[in-house]
């Protein structure tokens, strides 16, 4: 059972306030979904849920049965899809699933990775440098490596930007199976996609 | 941790071998380096005075045109924050550090060679030259690692880094380019054995200041 806490989170650049005083609790079997207006912050709170940026004030803690997790033990949890986080280019669909399992300490499971590739409507292209893929398709395999090592947290921010209507339906299947059981956290603004949030923070900005 | 780091290294030399950005930008900056000091002196035989400073000269110069790219590379295309989601920030230097050195080591292999037929070169204490070049080559490797990773969240970054490294590096360069002189004109190993120290000494500081500090640097 994985729980976040986030209390009194308050982000600031250069003495402009981003958002202030931001508090949620996520726990496994939920989802949160974060909106608010473009600049609004959203993207910057996910950074500092994922532990990519420190916020200026507060702070985020992950729980996993009621015992503090440490915030560096967090990452082999996570899984995060977002248009600021980019794959290798000049290397295959393969190369880098082959680099992110190794790094993650797991196997190197090649017909896991065609299973994946498979369900996000990639089959065939998995020896293909990624720099040969249209933006819909680095969507989809970001996806792929975000999710093969079956992350405790899933965390998607403008989770079908790029995707095409087959694309956001395996994209909502697969919101829907990680809300089961475990943690989802979206941040957007389209209504399609707020309606699978169990809770919502909104950013006033 | 060593495993890890051997597998971030492992994707860069392969990006690497890819690309070969890196390796491109500080051969044809040595290359070009060595060409136009040979055909400006002509015949002439230079003394180890001069020699051996013009020698890492080159390496250092060459090193700051390539190095920052190990880096420079993870921010621009966007993929550093996929890697500081995958592994410890440790992996990731101790990783990056290998490449570099690698990089700067087959730099060497190519321009030593080069610089022994152009310059008319001949080193009496041949052992002695090597090892000054390996040792002052991973401090040089150590201290543009630790460069790279602060002027890539950087914008003016091409002349920050030459600008930041050369201070620090300054005592690798110096003691370098004394005790290759040293080699070049024959000398002892109990003759240059400060020089050694201090290059063995600097690298091993930097090292371990660059594993403790390195995780402020890496997230933001």
């Amino acid at each position: 059972m994985w729980q976040i806490e986030a209390e009194h989170i308050t982000q600031q650049f250069n003495r402009r306030i981003i958002f202030r005083d931001i508090s949620f609790r996520v726990s496994s079997g939920e989802s949160l979904v974060l909106t608010g207006h473009n600049g609004s912050g959203k993207t910057t709170l996910v950074r500092i849920i994922c532990q990519l940026i420190r916020p200026y004030r507060g702070q985020v803690r992950f729980l996993r049965d009621n015992r503090a997790i440490p915030n560096e033990r967090i990452y082999p949890h996570i899984g995060l899809v977002g248009p600021y986080l980019q794959l290798y280019n000049n290397l295959t669909a393969l190369e880098n699933y082959t680099f992110f399992a190794r790094i993650r300490g797991l196997p190197v499971d090649v017909s896991l990775f065609r299973r994946w590739m498979e369900r996000l409507g990639l089959k065939g292209r998995e020896m293909d440098e990624l720099r040969t893929y249209s933006s819909g398709m680095l969507q989809r395999v970001k996806y792929v490596m975000a999710l093969f090592h079956q992350p405790d947290i899933l965390i998607l921010d403008e989770p079908t930007s790029n995707l095409d209507e087959e694309g956001t339906a395996t994209v909502y299947e697969i919101m829907q199976e990680q809300k089961k059981e475990k943690i989802l956290i979206l941040a957007t603004n389209e209504p399609q996609e707020i309606r699978f949030g169990d809770r919502e923070v909104h950013l006033a900005g | 941790m060593l495993g890890k780091a051997y597998i971030v290294f492992l994707k860069d030399l392969h990006l690497e071998f890819r690309t070969r950005y890196a390796m491109n930008a500080i051969l044809m900056f040595a290359i070009t380096t060595l060409t136009a000091i040979s055909f400006s002196l002509g015949p002439v035989r230079l003394r180890s005075e001069i020699l051996a400073p013009l020698l890492w000269i080159i390496l250092f110069f060459s090193a700051m045109s390539g190095l920052s790219h190990i880096f420079v590379r993870e921010e621009e295309q966007q993929t550093a924050d996929t890697l500081r989601l995958v592994t410890t920030p440790n992996t990731v230097f101790l990783g990056k550090w290998f490449f570099n050195v690698l990089l700067l080591f087959a730099l060497e292999l190519i321009i030593i060679p080069l610089f022994f037929a152009m310059m008319n070169l001949s080193v009496e204490s041949v052992g002695l030259f090597f090892l000054f070049l390996v040792l002052g080559s991973i401090g040089l490797a150590s201290v543009s690692t630790l460069i790279a990773a602060i002027i890539s969240q950087a914008s003016a970054r091409g002349a920050l880094f030459a600008v930041l490294s050369f201070p620090i590096a300054l005592p690798i360069l110096i003691s370098a380019i004394h005790g290759t002189r040293l080699s070049m004109d024959g000398t002892t190993f109990s003759n240059c054995i400060s020089d050694l120290q201090v290059l063995f000494s600097f690298s091993v500081v930097i090292i371990t200041l660059s594993l403790i500090l390195f995780e402020f640097i890496w997230r933001k």
